[in-house]
């Protein structure tokens, strides 16, 4: 062991060196030093979890009806639009009731000729060799379309993507905000948001699926049938959005919020908040043109199956942009511009964990937690130093180096210090001097048996490395789990511990016998107090 | 300067001696444990079961009473209220909302409104929303990890060591789970997902010690293949008693700070794992080797075939 190479010991100082480097600017940062740290050296910092920096955490489930009813109204348009192409073939009687899709074929002789256009919708699955719709036919002239289970979930899987987009994008318009959405599992999506402590906002931002709609009224609708929730075959009956009733509109969308560029707040003639909003080329050719033919009749303008409102066409509306006027404060225009410029939620999205930490408990959490952390390491290195003299020396300067480690790993990888991270920061002091309390006793041991110094000290981290390498595994198996299955701050202190066990293995074996061949190299002492 | 040497040198305790009566100790204390945590049931927060709650910091030391009383007039089911770190912090907790897996949070919305008007200067300092899927599945997973942290740690010691050595763990982290949700049974602390985290860290810490014994008792079952299993046990505990001392000494200054002047949140985390380092250090003592001696270890147990005709051609 005294056979410490020169390379050995550059590699092992370069490893402390830069460790030391990479926690530098995470240590000061928010004291008046962060300014000084020059530009050309590492940047990476830790970021502090939501339970110490305050914010808000949401998690969100796809709700699954939702997602089924959306879906099959999407294949409606699609059919719609399919056979009213020519060759037109005339259907009725479309229903979505039953999770299925199904209508009449007017004309018998065409139904071969539907299921086969019906077939061009559906698309295959990948590597499962299934389609993600099933065809049939009933009764001879009706055509089914029934989801297939791995349709359902290569959709649901297309949805999440969207959805986690749609959510970023509401949340965050600007794209500046440090904030984390991502999906979790198949149908959840989690967002992090720091430094807002009332997540109220954000679920009004999310909570609205905002699927706009442009449908044409059905003046021909029988009023009483209507009120009841009834209306003619080729349209729907829809409620108010103001609870005023009911309103009949064809089932035929006109325009669709798919065809927005932008959407913006603002306010009507009377100064009441209303929406401006600008189609595509493709919608406002669209709406130009179905406008252009139904001068006089009124269209219902449909946010989530709720009709804001129905005024009259007086002209056509040529130039793609288009007024939404409904029963708005600014606040409640200002989030629909929002989200309406996001896109539509492919799917509703139900908050099922709602957490949030005010900044001050946070603040009170770091601060109390530095303070035990700084004593806890000066308890240890006191002990330490009592117990094992020279060697305790070498003990501690392992404890520090390897704390600098843990936060330089920490901020390298960019991962947060959430409040059970601090703990596991303390544990990890606690216990990495474990692997020096290991060796240091075997030396004893060693020597007791009547061992010359360098032999004691060989034999010293020799044998000991064994149960340092099994302990540690275990906790890195323990850790391990933990990361997995833990959510948030629990994650955190997994992390911690897990930087620790390598580290500390590391700074308690590598390097303080690094220490202790120099000191035996340069001195050559004929005794070993320890 | 002379050394602190807590454990002197050649200290010879005959541990094994106190096996048995260790045994009745442990199984008696394990049965009440596991006999408390059944009948009075853990205080399992809102992460296990669902609802709300709400940690608020009053500007001046609140009368639990009659905020207790405000909030059971607004009618949101049974409301639990209990100091927190200090008397200027509650906490309030309130039963998950009826119906739906939606974690309406109107309740804790209601509470917030009453606290921001009767009580002027009073911060909210954290509000958690957990749904009934949600929190099930909290604790699904909780229970999972701890068995599979359990079984994982208790299959490396197998491979790494023997049978016998890998039941001897699995046995040690039983006993000292059970002892610690006994304390948390019988305390009524709160369990919450921290804690679980506290007992997965007490899984991978309370069979440190259990290594490092293990580790020794292979060694010197390899070096003294004439001795008999009891004294072995002693002579290994006996060599690794200083090591066990010092190491369970500087995880508890470390913890045992936390725990008095750290943060409120992770008190339950310190104290479970406080407790669960010295539950470890008496189980590694008096479950790990005496498991060894039920399990029927013998000095020539793991040798190999051929060492152990070398062993025994060697004259006694």
């Amino acid at each position: 062991m005294l056979e410490f190479p020169k390379w050995k010991v550059w590699l092992v100082s370069l490893v402390v060196a830069l460790g030391v480097l990479l926690s530098i600017p995470s240590l000061i940062a928010g004291t008046p030093l962060a300014g000084t740290w020059p530009k050309w050296l590492p940047q990476y910092k830790i970021s502090l979890g939501l339970d110490l920096a305050g914010g808000s955490h949401l998690l969100l489930e796809a709700d699954a009806q939702d997602a089924q009813k959306q879906r099959l109204q999407a294949m409606e348009d699609s059919v719609a639009t399919e056979l009213r192409r020519d060759p037109r073939i005339d259907i009725g009687d479309i229903s979505t009731a039953g999770g299925r899709l199904s209508f009449l074929v007017r004309n018998p002789s065409q139904v071969d000729a539907a299921v086969e256009r019906m077939r061009t919708l559906t698309r295959p699955i990948a590597l499962t060799g299934n389609r993600d719709w099933d065809v049939q036919v009933v009764d001879s002239t009706r055509v089914v379309l029934t989801p297939t289970p791995s349709g359902s979930a290569a959709a649901l899987k297309d949805a999440m993507s969207v959805a986690r987009d749609v959510v970023r994008r509401r949340i965050d318009p600007g794209g500046t905000k440090e904030i984390t959405v991502v999906t979790e599992g198949a149908n959840r999506v989690l967002v992090e948001v720091p430094g807002v402590e009332n997540p109220d906002e954000l679920k009004k931002l999310i909570g609205q699926t905002a699927r706009l709609e442009f449908k044409l009224v059905d003046q021909s609708a029988n009023p009483a049938e209507v009120q009841a929730g009834r209306a003619p075959a080729g349209s729907q009956a829809l409620p108010m959005a103001d609870g005023s009733g009911f309103i009949a509109v064809k089932r035929r969308v006109m325009v669709s919020g798919d065809q927005l560029t932008d959407a913006k707040q603002s306010f009507d003639q009377d100064g009441r908040p209303d929406i401006d909003i600008t189609f595509n080329t493709a919608g406002a050719r669209r709406f130009g043109r179905v406008t252009q033919e139904n001068v006089n009749k009124p269209f219902a303008i449909i946010l989530d199956d709720k009709v804001l409102s129905a005024p009259n066409i007086n002209e056509p509306i040529l130039g793609g942009r288009a007024q939404i006027s409904g029963n708005f404060t600014v606040q409640s225009a200002h989030d629909l511009a929002v989200s309406l410029a996001s896109g539509k939620l492919p799917v509703k999205l139900n908050v099922i964990e709602e957490r949030s930490i005010g900044p001050d408990l946070g603040k009170d959490s770091i601060h109390k937690g530095v303070i035990a952390s700084v004593i806890g390491t000066f308890g240890v290195i006191l002990f330490m130093l009592v117990t094992y003299g020279r060697f305790g020396v070498y003990a501690t300067v392992a404890l520090v180096v390897n704390a600098f480690l843990i936060l330089g790993v920490m901020a390298m990888f960019n991962a947060s210090l959430t409040l059970p991270g601090i703990a596991g920061f303390v544990l990890t002091i606690g216990a990495a001097v474990d692997a020096n309390v290991l060796i240091n006793e075997r030396i004893r041991e060693e020597i007791r048996r009547g061992r010359r110094l360098f032999d004691a000290v060989e034999t010293g981290y020799h044998e000991a490395f064994r149960a340092i390498f099994d302990a540690n595994v275990t906790h890195v198996i323990s850790a391990a789990i933990m990361a997995y299955f833990g959510s948030g701050p629990v994650r955190g202190f997994a992390i911690v511990l897990l930087i620790g066990v390598v580290t500390s293995v590391f700074t308690a074996v590598y390097f303080t016998r690094m220490l202790v061949a120099l000191w035996i190299r340069r001195s050559r002492p004929r005794e070993l107090h320890i | 300067m002379k050394l602190l040497k807590l454990v002197p040198d050649h200290t010879n305790i005959d541990f094994m001696r106190w096996r048995n009566v260790a045994l009745v100790l442990s199984l008696l204390v394990t049965i009440a444990s596991i006999t408390f945590t059944i009948y009075r049931g853990l205080n399992l927060g809102v992460d296990f079961v669902g609802g709300q709650l709400v940690r608020v910091t009053f500007a001046q030391p609140v009368n639990v009473e009659k905020l207790r009383t405000q909030v059971d007039g607004l009618q949101l089911g049974e409301a639990s209220i209990q100091e927190f770190g200090s008397p200027r912090t509650v906490q309030i907790r309130l039963p998950k909302p009826p119906g739906g897996d939606a974690a309406a949070n109107v309740a804790a919305t209601r509470v917030k409104q009453l606290i921001a008007t009767d009580y002027p200067g009073a911060k909210v300092d954290s509000v958690d929303t957990v749904s009934g899927k949600v929190s099930e599945e909290l604790a699904d997973g909780s229970a999972l990890a701890i068995a599979f942290a359990m079984l994982g740690i208790a299959v490396y010691i197998w491979v790494r060591f023997e049978w016998q050595f890998g039941v001897g763990a699995l046995l040690t982290l039983a006993h000292d789970i059970a002892m610690t949700l006994g304390f948390f049974a019988f305390t009524r602390l709160q369990v919450d997902l921290n804690v679980v985290a506290a007992f997965l860290t007490i899984i991978g810490y309370s069979l440190n010690d259990t290594v490092v014994i293990y580790d020794r008792i292979r060694e010197n079952l390899r070096k003294y293949r004439k001795m008999a299993v009891l004294p072995l046990l002693n002579l290994s505990l006996n060599e690794t008693l200083a090591r066990t001392v010092v190491t369970s000494l500087t995880v508890l200054i470390a913890l045992g700070v936390l725990m008095l002047i750290g943060p409120a949140v992770i008190f339950g985390l310190a104290i479970a794992i406080f407790l669960g380092v010295v539950i470890g250090t008496y189980s590694s003592i008096y479950i790990s080797a005496p498991v060894l001696v039920w399990l029927g270890v013998q000095p020539d147990s793991f040798l190999k075939a051929d060492d152990k005709e070398e062993a025994e051609a060697q004259p006694a």
